[in-house]
């Protein structure tokens, strides 16, 4: 009942904000419900019953389908992210003017229900539905709001996430009909055997779907323009929780079901990952654009994690699940600073800003620490998880986890450079009339950070919430 | 048998309301009445409560698929004539008569949909088409109406022959017009190359009348150049006419065919899905570009022909009533539009944010986006064709790539309405429309979400 009010909330909520006409109160709407939303979803991880979790209705009865929902740990945690994020991003850009505010935020509780709704799924056709239903609000919310070029680099995305998940979709057909129960549901999923060169095939099918979301080299085209062209609000999300759902899927869809073709197939998968992340860290030094800095720096980070999920063991996933919560709370935190500063000073161009530290002190020291979470330095929460991950691939393969530790280099390299060219130095024309940021960005960005330094410090909770996950997966 | 007799009752109706009335709001009001009194009769048909029966000598057989299906056509063309009623009326001055023309149009779908002998597919679809010809060179005055009217009826009748030339080959080989004959039996019947032969005439005469390529080169030139008002009808009921009349045959005579009906298949989709959806990438007009777009989706129905089982006649059911509704819903939206380009639609959603929805759910429909109906219709006729045989995966992978390039044009509509600034230009919106509009867009999302809702009635 739990999992189901996760989705029900958001979505009424949605529904309701369509009809508020004043910009006001549907913001205000909105923010109370994703509140009530994540009070629901702090529930869930600390006192629900696993029966509470689990919610199963008839759906397509002819069909061996059915309505079922189901949150293990690793769900419990993507939700709670979700939960998360979404009253964080409303607080942080409180500020911000939309025209038509109310479908804006209607939109954004739509794509919070679509979201939920991949991480609770226990039934690979409702997968499927909430996959694509997560894409279509924020489709909508990135054309109407976004930058100048929003029209054309929407549909980019959209096209390549709609053909990856087409692709999906007659992967999933193929195993339904090799699926001697005749059923959707996960559990059932687990026992289906494909052998043969098809399953190969089949693999490759899931396997791209996700690759796109997450996104993999070379399927990360779209990534960095999709992140500059969309309101910022929306590039939180983005990065923060939805491409979560592309590691998500490979550890629930993908590794599980296919434990012989993904041992089979890691080689390439870890060669593309480790390629994408010097690649993207790479571009990322030359980058001027705040946006696009940040955008190149996620697609590092995901490499790493599909490297590690590839790699095959406890230890790497172990780092993959810290970092899938950590990694939404650090960029959210980066988008947050990004806005602020395009907000006030208009512009997101590193060589034009610069002394920023003199006019806004605070924002500094925050940024400062969620720069150093960004490069995983220890007593910073990706520290943990990075540093699992990198255990996981050395134990793979020393080589891969050596080339993939330049990125760590890399990584220091383009955030500190970007600090220091944003923060320090000398005041110019743009940065001179500069002021401190306003409350709520100062209040959000500081629980963004303490939650940082105390996952750095006390990870433990993640673990023992994740641990039922990995059993599962490792013991199949 | 209610719904062949009562429809042509009804036609013959309509041609004398038009003698009584001149007044073009009651001959809609009347049409609209006679179309829910054909509803009822065949649903009393149906539910066995009141049927006609004539012995048909078995050229007829009117099973649980053929009734349900004739029910959701004249479901369709009910909504339909409350939606563009009005535009039908204003194409010229005899509009009764094209009221009477469509139930004659019905009167084709109901033995389409229950022959049992070729005859009778020869005598559905001269009756289906032979209306549509008048009805498409219905605006006298139009040039492109004229050609496109002369066009289609010459095609047709080249098509017919063909089809004649098949039911000829047909018959000299089994001696029987029946299309059940042997089937007791369950073998094919053994009589070299002149059963297959005919049966691949009669294929093509049918992958004509559902615009499947390559025998599709009519399609564009006729809905195009037809009056918009009755492009929809003819995009929508007709061509899932055309589906079952394909089904009823090929359900039973595949196998006579042998191997080249696992070749024939293939090819005819791709070249169908290819010629489709390649080429509505690069239209200007709405209109055109849902001309070959509803070659496209019928390169996506043709699946249910691969399948033929339970799933493939489900995903035909399912298929006509996404696609049907969508599509009358896209046309209606049209009619409405002073300009048929995609700039026509530039910030409509501004103008009229309530049609851009509605038009929007229809578009999503068509493109197969989930939580519409046109998900489940692709679902299920791709998942009929791989539960017949999994090893056409790579057949499903295509249609699928050509999925996502038809995302293209059906999201240039959508852009067009939300994304871009402009004051499309529309005529008078009544509220009335707006209404249906909203019932169909329910029943598209619906559907979308409950796809069994279509069978629970048809298994009931």
């Amino acid at each position: 009942m739990i999992s189901l009010l996760l989705i029900l909330i958001p979505l009424l909520g949605g529904l309701i904000t369509f009809v508020l006409k004043d910009a006001k109160t549907a913001k205000n709407f909105a923010l109370a419900v994703s509140l009530v939303t994540l009070a629901v979803s702090v529930f869930s991880v600390s006192g629900a019953a696993a029966s509470q979790l689990q919610y199963d209705a008839a759906w397509l009865p002819t069909f061996g389908s059915r309505f079922t929902l189901q949150l293990d740990g690793m769900g419990k945690m993507l939700t709670l992210l979700t939960a998360i994020s979404f009253p964080v991003v409303f607080i942080a850009t409180y500020n911000n003017e939309y025209k038509n505010a109310h479908q804006f935020f209607a939109l954004m509780l739509l794509t919070q229900t679509g979201l939920t709704g991949v991480f609770a799924a226990a039934d690979v056709l409702l997968f499927y539905f909430f996959w694509e239903l997560a894409l279509i609000p924020v489709y909508f919310l990135a054309s109407i709001w976004g930058g100048e070029k929003r029209i054309q680099v929407t549909f980019k995305f959209f096209v390549y996430t709609f053909l990856g998940s087409l692709l999906m979709l007659a992967g999933i057909v193929y195993m339904y009909y090799h699926n001697p129960e005749q059923s959707f549901a996960l559990s059932s999923f687990y026992k289906i055997q494909l052998t043969g060169a098809k399953s190969g095939l089949v693999f490759w099918l899931f396997f791209i779907a996700f690759a796109i979301k997450m996104p993999v080299f070379p399927f990360h085209t779209w990534q960095p323009d999709a992140y500059e062209q969309s309101p910022t609000a929306v590039t939180m999300i983005l990065s923060g929780v939805m491409v979560k759902m592309g590691v998500f899927a490979v550890i629930r869809w993908l590794i599980p079901v296919f434990p012989q073709n993904a041992a089979h197939f890691s080689n390439i998968i870890i060669i593309l990952s480790v390629t994408g992340m010097l690649y993207a860290s790479f571009i990322a030094i030359k980058q001027d654009d705040l946006k696009r800095l940040i955008a190149y720096s996620s697609i590092a980070h995901i490499g790493l994690m599909c490297a590690a999920i590839f790699a095959n063991n406890t230890t790497g996933l172990n780092g993959v699940m810290i970092q899938m919560f950590n990694h939404g709370i650090n960029v959210i935190g980066l988008w947050i600073v990004a806005n602020a500063i395009e907000q006030q000073l208009g512009t997101r161009k590193i060589s034009a800003l610069g002394g920023l530290a003199q006019k806004a002190p605070t924002l500094a020291i925050l940024l400062v620490v969620l720069a150093f979470a960004n490069i995983a330095l220890p007593l910073t929460n990706a520290f943990i998880g990075e540093f699992l991950m990198f255990n996981g691939l050395f134990t793979y393969n020393v080589w891969a986890a050596a080339i993939a530790g330049v990125s760590i280099i890399l990584g220091a390299v383009y955030t500190l450079n970007m600090v220091q060219k944003v923060f320090y130095g000398n005041t110019n024309t743009v940065t001179e009339n500069a002021v401190e940021i306003s409350g709520n960005v100062k209040w959000i960005l500081i629980v963004l950070v303490l939650l940082i330094i105390i996952l750095g410090v006390y990870p433990q909770p993640v673990f023992n919430l994740t641990g039922d996950t990995i059993k599962t997966i490792f013991n199949k | 048998m209610n719904s062949i007799i009562v429809s042509a009752l009804m036609g013959m109706v309509m041609m004398f309301s038009g003698i009584v009335t001149n007044s073009k709001q009651s001959i809609k009001n009347i049409a609209i009445a006679a179309m829910a009194v054909l509803l009822v009769a065949h649903l009393a048909d149906a539910n066995d409560i009141f049927k006609i029966n004539i012995n048909v000598h078995g050229m007829l057989n009117f099973n649980r698929f053929g009734m349900y299906f004739t029910t959701l056509v004249i479901g369709a063309t009910l909504l339909y004539t409350i939606i563009s009623g009005d535009e039908v009326v204003k194409v010229g001055a005899n509009s009764a008569d094209y009221f009477a023309l469509i139930f004659f149009v019905l009167t084709g779908v109901s033995i389409l949909a229950s022959y049992n002998n070729l005859l009778m597919l020869f005598l559905g679809i001269e009756i289906l088409t032979i209306p549509l010809f008048v009805l498409t060179g219905s605006d006298k005055k139009n040039l492109k109406s004229n050609e496109a009217s002369l066009k289609y009826f010459l095609m047709g009748s080249f098509s017919t022959g063909i089809m004649l030339m098949g039911i000829a080959l047909y018959y000299g080989a089994s001696g029987n017009f029946n299309i059940d004959v042997n089937r007791v039996a369950n073998e094919p019947v053994n009589s070299g190359i002149l059963i297959p032969l005919g049966l691949l005439l009669m294929f093509i005469a049918l992958a004509f009348k559902v615009s499947a390529a390559p025998f599709h080169f009519w399609t564009p030139d006729v809905y195009d150049g037809a009056p918009t008002v009755f492009t929809s009808f003819m995009a929508t009921i007709v061509k899932a006419a055309g589906f079952i009349a394909f089904i009823r045959l090929f359900e039973s005579r595949s196998a006579d065919m042998g191997v080249s009906w696992t070749i024939l298949m293939p090819v005819i989709i791709i070249a169908t899905l290819l010629v489709g959806n390649v080429t509505a990438v690069f239209q200007q007009s709405v209109k055109r570009m849902l001309a070959y777009s509803s070659i496209a989706q019928a390169g996506f129905m043709l699946f249910a022909l691969v399948g033929l089982n339970d799933v493939a006649k489900e995903g035909l059911l399912l298929y006509t009533v996404a696609y049907s509704i969508a599509t009358i819903g896209i046309f209606s939206i049209l009619l409405k539009m002073k300009d048929y380009t995609f700039e026509g639609y530039n910030g409509l959603a501004k103008t009229q944010p309530l049609l851009a929805f509605a038009n929007t759910v229809f578009l999503l429909s068509l493109a197969g986006i989930p939580l519409t109906a046109g998900f489940f219709a692709k679902y299920y006729v791709l998942a009929a064709a791989l539960k017949q045989d999994t090893s056409i995966l790579w057949l499903v992978i295509v249609a699928l790539v050509f999925a996502a390039i038809s995302a293209y044009y059906y999201f240039k509509v959508i852009q067009a309405m939300y994304f871009k600034d402009g004051e499309a230009a529309v005529s008078e919106i009544k509220p009335s429309f707006k209404l249906t509009l909203l019932l169909l867009a329910a029943i598209i999302i619906i559907v979308g979400i409950f796809p069994t809702v279509v069978f629970n009635w048809f298994y009931f």
